[in-house]
């Protein structure tokens, strides 16, 4: 290696180096701006010293070719862009195809450029070893001082220490303007979940946490049909043994993702599902006379007491209804308890009843033979601070 | 009419003279070319990351012209038959005019979504390469918080553009964020509610996650990696340990033109990668999915990949609440939902934040480091590493154990209770194993530099015994211990532990499908030599 005496011509060119020396080549100017950034050139080799070597030629042919394919490509790339029958419809089977060769045409396009770039890189450019300097450690005591001393005087000059009051002062006043940053955007943004539901049946403030779209208000005082998506009622006869629906409250939207809470699950059970569910019914489920359950049928809400997600895959054959989306499991005869996974808290029984033309609605049965309306007696969903019912 | 006289040989030089005049720009520009690079294939993980990003900028700026965030309810009339006459969101039927009505729309989408993936993957796999040679130490610790910090904003960024097509997956992902938010203990229900503007999902979280999207968080991104480069450039880059490498100093190659060559190519291929993913690949096809619906879910609903671990780790909680009155005066609930998805996704930003100043602190380690480590070297950070990856493992497949258990004929609690049980078990047991795998391949390397390399050459000997003839790596007569073996230090970097690494036998012959050389003979002539890095090695190995 050339290291040492490298080196030396480095400290000799330092007193007599001249940029315009007719004798220096080229290199040996870049070599010198090299050292005076702190890189030392240790090895440099050209990868091909004698010109027109068959491996040369063969490099230099596939790097032409690889930039030409480039070219065909991109081209390619922009005809198909704009000649392609593109458009998306049952009778253009040409569609399909539109972005798999675009995808195709571009891809190689570009891997092509950045393989011969490399190519490039690797195989033409002399074989290089540079050594650069780290400068590293901490700065040199004398400067950390003379900076250290120059912010001190900062202080000095404000003269904080002479003027204590100002300081104080300035504290005073920045704090609220503080404040008048984080105002637009908390003052905003805010919102109160308790008092922004809709205003109930007798006038007062809801909270949005606790009521749904079955919850009887001043608009819609109930009470509220179980409808389908489409809004029409829904019979006893509608739903099979067994079998289950998805149902939604009959109000102007109530299938919209404004009621984002209230879709419903009616579950017509079989008599003996039905029987474990009556003997297991717990007092939160029961109104002044009955279940909330009407006969064999049961309504409990869709909408997974963890995470909010609809828990809608209904295992009919052990009535266990799972949520897809972490797996909780309800039981279905038993208050929908849930029996697995992560949920706390069991899936809210809508409280059932016949309204006189046979239709069910959402409500509870009085001594009386009366139906009083009524939604989810406890919070649908994912479970919040302020949720303050024991049971589960 | 006189012809001004140009001297275009002159030009450049003459233009580069009145920019120096004006910038004063000769030196700092020379620094700049000069600069040199360490050479690794590790140190390219960050490069893709930054060149996804790139992607992710162009193609969503294409996507932005014809998005609209709106939340209106409107009626599709589109191309796509099959959805032809439902209602949906303006944000769900401009995404569907992309993929169907804007030429070139699909195409930009789905790169726009590889891109992201590969962001993520990128980011994570360069995080492991600086952990586990620690590269995160005195001086880069705030390199590393950065790059934390770049993971969680890429991956909030990620499931703000996951939630903005409105599709049946995104709504149900954002319905799972605001339980998630709910669960907050005392400001959980306001925080949901004044995001939301009321209840889920309202009318405003798109346009709200929208601006999030393409202007927030982007810029801080762009901030936080711009300073993640001005530090890499300020400090310079850490390398191997190797000969003529030391603390003080950086070994490779020059920026220019080398190294920006060879980056710049990296680039295109990573960009065509992209450009293939999105052409050929089919992601996120929301068509199929249908707009959201609050009382729909299909099963096997997975978020992108970078989220499954809090997907899994929300499965796996078992179904423990925390009910109580608090002074005696209203009862409160602290939902299970809080722990795995606020708790845990705290405790995995503080933690690693906090790492190389705890790793500093047990080793009493005020150094500042620039030569990597090899993560058999450091047997407790490897092994820490490990215990955390198999940790993530374990959460990231229980995110999918719907799918594996479906799949697999397994049931669906057995896969739950395997997750259960196996994040407890598995990351102590990673850690032990990988303990024991480090302390072996120290032990290894040293019984190479003490023995030589194995020849495979079999000798007996007069009393009968065989024994192996080994190669020493260096003469050893100036050890002197003449029992023919020679100590020799551990360099901190690969030990040859094959003949033709330490010239004994001819180099492995070059090529993929077929030789493109003969390993003795060149067409030139020449007999294939070492590279010149081979070649200090090997006089660092002969002790010259």
């Amino acid at each position: 290696m050339t290291d040492t005496t490298h080196h030396a011509a480095g400290h000799a060119a330092d007193e007599e180096f001249d940029a315009d020396d007719p004798r220096m080549t080229r290199f040996d100017l870049v070599r010198e701006g090299a050292r005076r950034d702190g890189v030392e050139i240790v090895h440099y080799e050209p990868r091909f010293p004698v010109p027109g070597t068959r491996r040369e030629k063969r490099i230099v042919r596939s790097l032409a070719l690889m930039f030409l394919l480039v070219g065909l490509f991109a081209t390619a790339f922009v005809v198909i862009y704009i000649a392609w029958p593109w458009h998306y419809s049952i009778s253009n089977d040409n569609a399909k195809w539109f972005t798999p060769i675009l995808g195709l045409t571009l891809g190689l396009s570009l891997a092509l450029l950045g393989v011969a770039m490399i190519t490039w890189g690797k195989k033409l450019l002399p074989e290089e070893i540079a050594v650069q300097d780290r400068h590293d450690g901490p700065s040199d005591s004398t400067e950390a001082k003379l900076t250290g001393q120059t912010i001190l005087n900062m202080g000095d000059e404000l003269g904080l220490k002479r003027r204590p009051v100002l300081g104080l002062a300035a504290l005073a006043g920045l704090a609220p303007l503080g404040a008048v940053a984080a105002a637009p955007i908390i003052g905003g943004l805010i919102k109160d979940p308790h008092t922004t539901g809709p205003k109930l049946a007798d006038g007062q403030k809801s909270s949005i946490l606790t009521t749904t779209g079955w919850t009887p208000t001043e608009a819609n005082p109930g009470p509220i049909a179980l409808t389908r998506e489409d809004g029409t009622k829904i019979r006893p006869e509608d739903v099979s043994v067994g079998g289950q629906m998805t149902v939604f409250p009959g109000i102007p939207g109530g299938a919209s993702n404004e009621y984002a809470d209230s879709p419903t699950l009616l579950i017509h059970l079989r008599d003996d599902d039905a029987a474990a569910l009556e003997a297991t019914l717990i007092n939160e489920n029961k109104g002044p006379v009955e279940g909330f359950n009407w006969k064999n049928y049961v309504a409990y809400s869709k909408i997974c007491t963890h995470a909010g997600c609809p828990a809608s895959l209904y295992e009919q054959q052990t009535n266990i209804l799972l949520c897809p989306c972490h797996q909780s499991q309800f039981k279905i005869t038993n208050n929908a308890r849930p029996i697995f996974g992560p949920a706390t808290r069991r899936l809210p029984m809508l409280p059932l009843a016949l309204d006189p033309e046979g239709f069910f609605v959402a409500g509870i049965v009085q001594k009386d033979g009366s139906i009083v309306p009524s939604g989810y007696t406890v919070p649908v969903g994912p479970g919040f601070w302020e949720r303050s019912d024991k049971i589960s | 009419m006189k012809k001004p006289k140009v001297d275009i040989a002159a030009l450049p030089g003459a233009s580069a003279r009145e920019i120096d005049d004006r910038l004063q720009v000769a030196t700092p520009l020379r620094r700049l070319f000069n600069k040199v690079f360490p050479d690794h294939w590790s140190f390219l993980l960050g490069e893709i990351a930054l060149y996804s990003f790139i992607v992710l900028l162009l193609t969503g700026t294409f996507l932005a012209l014809f998005f609209d965030p709106s939340m209106q309810e409107v009626v599709y009339n589109g191309s796509y038959v099959p959805l032809k006459g439902i209602s949906m969101s303006r944000a769900y039927e401009t995404t569907l005019n992309l993929s169907f009505d804007v030429r070139g729309g699909l195409i930009m989408r789905q790169m726009h979504h590889w891109a992201a993936l590969l962001f993520m993957a990128a980011i994570v796999v360069h995080m492991l390469r600086v952990f586990f040679t620690g590269a995160f130490r005195k001086p880069r610790e705030l390199n590393w918080i950065i790059g934390l910090s770049l993971f969680w904003l890429g991956f909030t960024e990620g499931f703000a553009g996951y939630s903005l097509p409105d599709d049946a997956l995104s709504g149900t992902g954002l319905r799972i964020a605001s339980a998630i938010m709910l669960s907050i203990p005392v400001v959980g229900s306001w925080v949901t509610t004044s995001l939301f503007n009321g209840e889920f999902p309202g009318q405003d979280i798109l346009p709200r996650l929208y601006i999030l999207h393409v202007l927030l968080v982007p810029a801080i991104l762009l901030v936080l990696i711009t300073v993640h480069m001005a530090l890499l450039v300020k400090q310079k880059h850490t390398q191997w340990p190797g000969p003529g490498r030391t603390n003080h100093n950086v070994v490779g190659i020059r920026m220019f033109p080398a190294f920006s060559v060879k980056a710049g190519g990296f680039f295109m291929i990573v960009f065509g990668m992209i450009a293939l993913l999105g052409g050929i690949f089919q992601i996120n096809p929301i068509w199929l999915f249908g707009p959201y619906k609050a009382a729909v879910v299909s099963a096997a609903s997975q978020p992108d990949w970078y989220v499954m671990f809090l997907d899994g780790s929300t499965r796996l909680m078992p179904p423990w609440e925390f009910r109580g009155s608090l002074f005696g005066y209203h009862y409160y609930t602290l939902p299970p939902l809080f722990w795995p998805t606020v708790v845990l996704p705290g405790i995995l930003t503080v933690l690693p934040m906090l790492y190389p100043f705890m790793e500093a602190r047990w080793n009493k380690d005020r150094q500042s480091h620039h030569l990597l480590q090899r993560p058999r070297d450091v047997p407790n950070r490897t092994a820490l590493g490990a215990m955390a990856v198999s940790f993530y493992l374990v959460l990231t497949l229980s995110g999918g154990n719907d799918v594996i258990a479906d799949k697999f004929h397994i049931s669906l609690n057995a896969m739950t209770w395997a997750g259960r049980v196996g994040l407890l078990i598995i990351p102590p047991l990673a850690y032990y194993v990988t303990h024991r795998i480090c302390l072996g391949l120290q032990q290894h390397d040293r019984e190479v530099l003490a023995h030589g390399v194995e020849t495979g050459i079999i000798k007996r000997l007069p009393d009968g015994r065989f024994m192996e003839i080994h190669q020493p790596l260096a003469d050893v007569d100036h050890h002197g211990d003449g029992d023919g073996h020679g100590q020799l230090e551990y360099a901190g970097w690969v030990v040859p532990k094959k003949m033709n690494r330490v010239g004994a036998l001819p180099p492995t012959e070059r090529g993929f499908f077929r030789p493109v050389e003969d390993a003795t003979q060149r067409e030139d002539g020449h007999v294939p030599e070492m590279s010149a890095e081979e070649k200090h090695q090997a006089e660092i190995l002969s002790g010259d």
